[in-house]
C-alpha cells in the first residue's frame, strides 16, 4: 500500500524467480539434481503513482531480474503481480498486450538500445505503430513532437531527423527516454539509466525522469549508485542475494539504516567533499554465487554483527527505524 | 621531497584522414613525488587517457607525441622507444583501463606473472614462482591461487591480479587507469584501500585516471581536472572542492550527487569543443556560466596561483584586478 492508502500501480508479493543451472549432457545422463540460480527469493514491494523507487545493491544481486519479472519479461516461479490493480501473473500474451503500452522500460546503454538506422522521428514513432494507436499521421507527428520536448530535446525538429549516431550519449538517452513515454504510459522501468553517461550529463537525464514522476508517473529505478538513489528516490529498497534486506523512504534509509549490510554499503560510498573522507566498513570477500544460499540469514557469513542464531533463522522484513514504512530484515534491528 | 616524475608540455596529435589532425593533449604537465597520490579527472573524451599512453610511449603510429616526460631529472620520452623501454613497468607500470578482463583466460594466473617477471629478467622458474606468490600476497591474494585461472577469480580478485602483474618488476611510479569502473561499490572500497596501502607502506607513487570525482576525493592528494585535451585546474583535492579556480571544477562538482548533500545535481549544458578544428578562446566558454567577452577570443593560460594551485580562467585575473 503507498502511503496515502491509494491502490499502489505496481504490487509485487512474494515473488521468486529461479534460472536452471545447465547440466550439460552427462549430468543429465547421470541424472545429477538439477540446481538452481535463485535469483529472486521472495521479494515484495509497491510503486505508487508519481513515485520513484530505486531498487539498489550489488551485481547479481538480483535486482534487474526482479525488475525484468515486473514486466513479465521472465516468468516468475511464484509469487504475485499486481499491476493497477490486475493480477497479470500469470496473464496470457494476448490479455498482457494492452497492458504492456503501460509499462515501457529504459536500458543503461543507449549507444546499444537504439536503432542506428533509424532517424529519431522514426525511433519514437515505432511504438506508435507497433500498438496501433496515435491516430493519423499528423497526430502521431505531433505526439512525437510533445514527447521529444519533454525529454527537453528543444527545439523537436531540431532533432526528429537526426540518426542516433550524429547526438552525443546524454541526447540518446533523451530519445530512449521519448521512445518509452511516447505510449503514455503508467509505469517506467529505468534500469541503470545513466550508468554509462558522462557526469556532467547525468543529472539533466535524471531530472527528466524527477519531472516525469512529478507528472504521475511511477519510475522502478535499477542502480548500483547510492548516491543517486539517495537524490532522486522517494524510497529505496536495497537487495542481497536475491532478497530485500532494508526498504524505506530514501532519506530515511540513508540517514538511518537499520540493517548491517546497508550500513558497510553507504559507508564505503566515496564523497564529493575529500573532507567527508568514509570510514569506510570493507566487507571482505564478495557476496557468494546464488547457487548456493547460505542457510539462515544469507548475509550472516559476510556481516560484522552475525550471531549464532543469524545461521538458523531467515529473518523476514520488519518495521524498523523511525517508522514511516522503514523495514530492515534483520533479527539484531 | 625529491620529484619522481614531471611531464612537461606534453601534446598529442592524431592523424586524420585528409590531412586532418586531431589535438588531443595540449600541453599538459604535473609532477608526482614518492608515496605520493594524483588524481586525473576529466569526462570521457578529455584526453587522460591518451595522456597516460603518451607518457609511457604506449601510441599507435597514427599518434604524434612531444613534450619532457623527467623521470628522476631525466627526459626518457626524448630518444623515443630506445629510452622508454628500459624504464616501462620496470619504473613506471600501468593498470589499463578494463585489464581486469584482458586477463589470458587459458593461462593460470601465476603463469602470466610468472612471463612478465621471465621477460624482464627478475627471476626464472622456481624463483619466479616464489616471487609470484609474494606479489599475489601484497595485494591481498593467498600465493597459493596463483595456479587458478582468471575465471574462478571474482572481478575485484582479477583487478588485484592485474595490479600485481604491474608491480612485477618493483616500480616506482604506478599508473592506473580507471582501476575501479566496472566494479560494485563493495569491491570499489576494497581496490581503493589496496591502492592506498600500497603508497603508505611502500612509497609507490599513484597517478590515477578516472572520471570519477567522489574517487579522486577519497584516495587523492592532488588533482588535474582535465578539459578538451588540457588540464583547466590542478591542486589539492580539498581546495578543489571547497574553493575551485575553474568554472568547470565547481560545475561538475555541483553535477556529482552526493549520498548526503543537499539539493539536486545540476548537469552541465552543452558539449565539450570539437579537437580536430582550431579552438578560439577558452575551450570552455561555451558552457561555462561566468564567461565574459574576453574568454571568447582569448584563451587563458593555466597560470600559477600559490599554494600549489593553478588554473585557466581569465576570472582569476578579474579577482585579482578588483582587489
Amino acid at each position: 500500500m503507498s502511503q496515502n492508502g491509494a491502490k499502489p500501480l505496481i504490487a509485487v508479493e512474494e515473488l521468486v524467480v529461479r534460472y536452471p543451472v545447465l547440466r550439460g549432457l552427462t549430468g543429465t545422463i547421470t541424472r545429477r539434481p538439477q540446481q538452481h540460480v535463485h535469483a529472486v527469493e521472495g521479494v515484495s514491494f509497491t510503486v505508487a503513482r508519481g513515485e520513484l523507487v530505486a531498487l539498489v545493491g550489488e551485481s547479481g544481486c538480483g535486482k534487474t531480474t526482479t525488475a525484468q519479472a515486473v514486466l513479465r519479461l521472465v516468468e516468475p516461479v511464484s509469487g504475485r503481480i499486481d499491476f493497477d490493480g490486475t493480477d497479470i501473473t500469470r496473464l496470457q500474451a494476448r490479455a498482457l498486450r494492452p497492458l504492456r503500452r503501460r509499462m515501457q522500460m529504459i536500458y543503461q546503454d543507449p549507444y546499444e538500445s537504439l536503432d542506428p538506422r533509424l532517424k529519431v522521428r522514426a525511433a519514437v514513432e515505432e511504438p506508435l505503430l507497433i500498438h496501433g494507436i496515435g491516430g493519423s499521421k499528423a497526430q502521431r507527428r505531433e505526439r512525437v513532437s510533445d514527447a521529444l520536448s519533454r525529454v527537453e530535446l528543444n527545439p523537436p525538429e531540431l532533432f526528429l531527423e537526426r540518426y542516433p549516431h550524429e547526438l552525443s550519449g546524454g541526447q540518446r538517452q533523451r530519445v530512449a527516454i521519448a521512445a518509452s513515454i511516447v505510449l503514455q504510459p503508467d509505469l517506467l522501468v529505468a534500469d541503470e539509466p545513466v550508468s554509462m553517461l558522462d557526469v556532467s550529463v547525468r543529472a539533466g537525464i535524471l531530472n527528466v525522469l524527477d519531472r516525469l514522476r512529478e507528472g504521475g508517473l511511477g519510475i522502478l529505478m535499477i542502480t548500483h549508485d547510492l548516491s543517486t538513489a539517495a537524490r532522486f528516490a522517494d524510497r529505496i529498497a536495497v537487495m542481497y542475494l536475491g532478497r530485500i534486506v532494508e526498504e524505506g523512504p530514501a532519506q530515511s534509509v540513508v540517514h538511518n539504516p537499520q540493517h548491517p549490510y546497508t550500513k558497510a554499503l553507504l559507508s564505503v560510498v566515496p564523497r564529493r567533499d575529500p573532507r567527508e573522507r568514509s570510514r569506510p566498513e570493507i566487507l571482505s570477500g564478495e557476496a557468494p554465487d546464488a547457487v548456493r544460499i547460505p542457510p539462515g540469514c544469507r548475509f550472516h557469513p559476510r556481516c560484522p554483527i552475525a550471531i549464532a542464531d543469524c545461521r538458523q533463522v531467515d529473518p523476514a522484513l520488519e518495521p524498523a527505524g523511525a517508522g514511516g514504512g522503514h523495514r530492515a530484515a534483520c533479527i539484531r534491528v | 621531497m625529491s620529484e619522481l616524475l614531471r611531464v612537461e608540455d606534453l601534446q598529442v596529435w592524431f592523424d586524420l584522414e585528409g590531412k586532418r589532425e586531431l589535438h588531443a593533449v595540449q600541453g599538459v604537465g604535473f609532477s608526482l613525488e614518492p608515496g605520493e597520490r594524483l588524481g586525473l579527472v576529466g569526462e570521457s573524451g578529455c584526453g587522460k587517457t591518451t595522456t597516460v599512453l603518451g607518457l609511457l610511449g604506449l601510441l599507435p603510429p597514427s599518434a604524434s607525441v612531444a613534450g619532457r616526460v623527467l623521470l628522476n631529472g631525466v627526459d626518457i620520452l626524448a630518444g623515443g622507444e630506445e629510452t622508454m623501454r628500459p624504464h616501462r613497468w620496470v619504473d613506471l607500470a600501468i593498470v589499463f583501463q578494463g585489464a581486469m578482463n584482458a586477463l589470458n583466460p587459458v593461462k593460470t594466473v601465476g603463469s602470466q606473472i610468472v612471463e612478465v617477471l621471465e621477460l624482464h629478467e627478475h627471476g626464472r622458474g622456481r624463483d619466479a614462482w616464489r616471487k609470484t606468490g609474494e606479489l599475489l600476497e601484497s595485494v591481498g591474494i593467498p600465493a597459493d591461487r596463483s595456479t587458478r585461472f582468471p575465471h574462478e577469480f571474482s572481478g575485484g580478485m582479477r583487478q588485484r591480479a592485474a595490479i600485481a602483474m604491474a608491480l612485477a618488476c618493483n616500480p616506482s611510479v604506478l599508473i592506473a587507469d580507471e582501476p575501479t569502473t566496472a566494479l560494485d561499490v563493495m569491491v570499489q572500497a576494497q581496490i581503493l584501500e589496496l591502492l592506498d596501502s600500497l603508497c603508505r607502506d611502500f612509497g609507490l607513487a599513484l597517478l590515477l585516471v578516472t572520471h570519477d570525482l567522489p574517487v579522486v576525493a577519497e584516495l587523492c592528494d592532488r588533482a588535474a581536472v582535465m578539459y578538451a585535451g588540457e588540464i583547466v585546474e590542478h591542486g589539492p583535492v580539498d581546495s578543489l572542492y571547497h574553493d575551485p579556480k575553474h568554472p568547470y571544477t565547481r560545475l561538475l562538482f555541483a553535477a556529482t550527487p552526493d549520498l548526503y548533500g543537499e539539493g539536486m545535481p545540476a548537469s552541465i549544458p552543452g558539449a565539450p569543443p570539437r579537437l580536430d578544428l582550431p579552438l578560439a578562446g577558452c575551450p570552455f566558454h561555451t558552457r561555462c556560466d561566468r564567461a565574459f567577452v574576453r574568454c571568447k577570443d582569448e584563451r587563458p593560460p593555466l597560470r600559477d596561483l600559490g599554494e600549489g594551485r593553478s588554473a585557466a580562467c581569465h576570472l582569476n585575473d578579474v579577482v585579482a584586478e578588483v582587489v
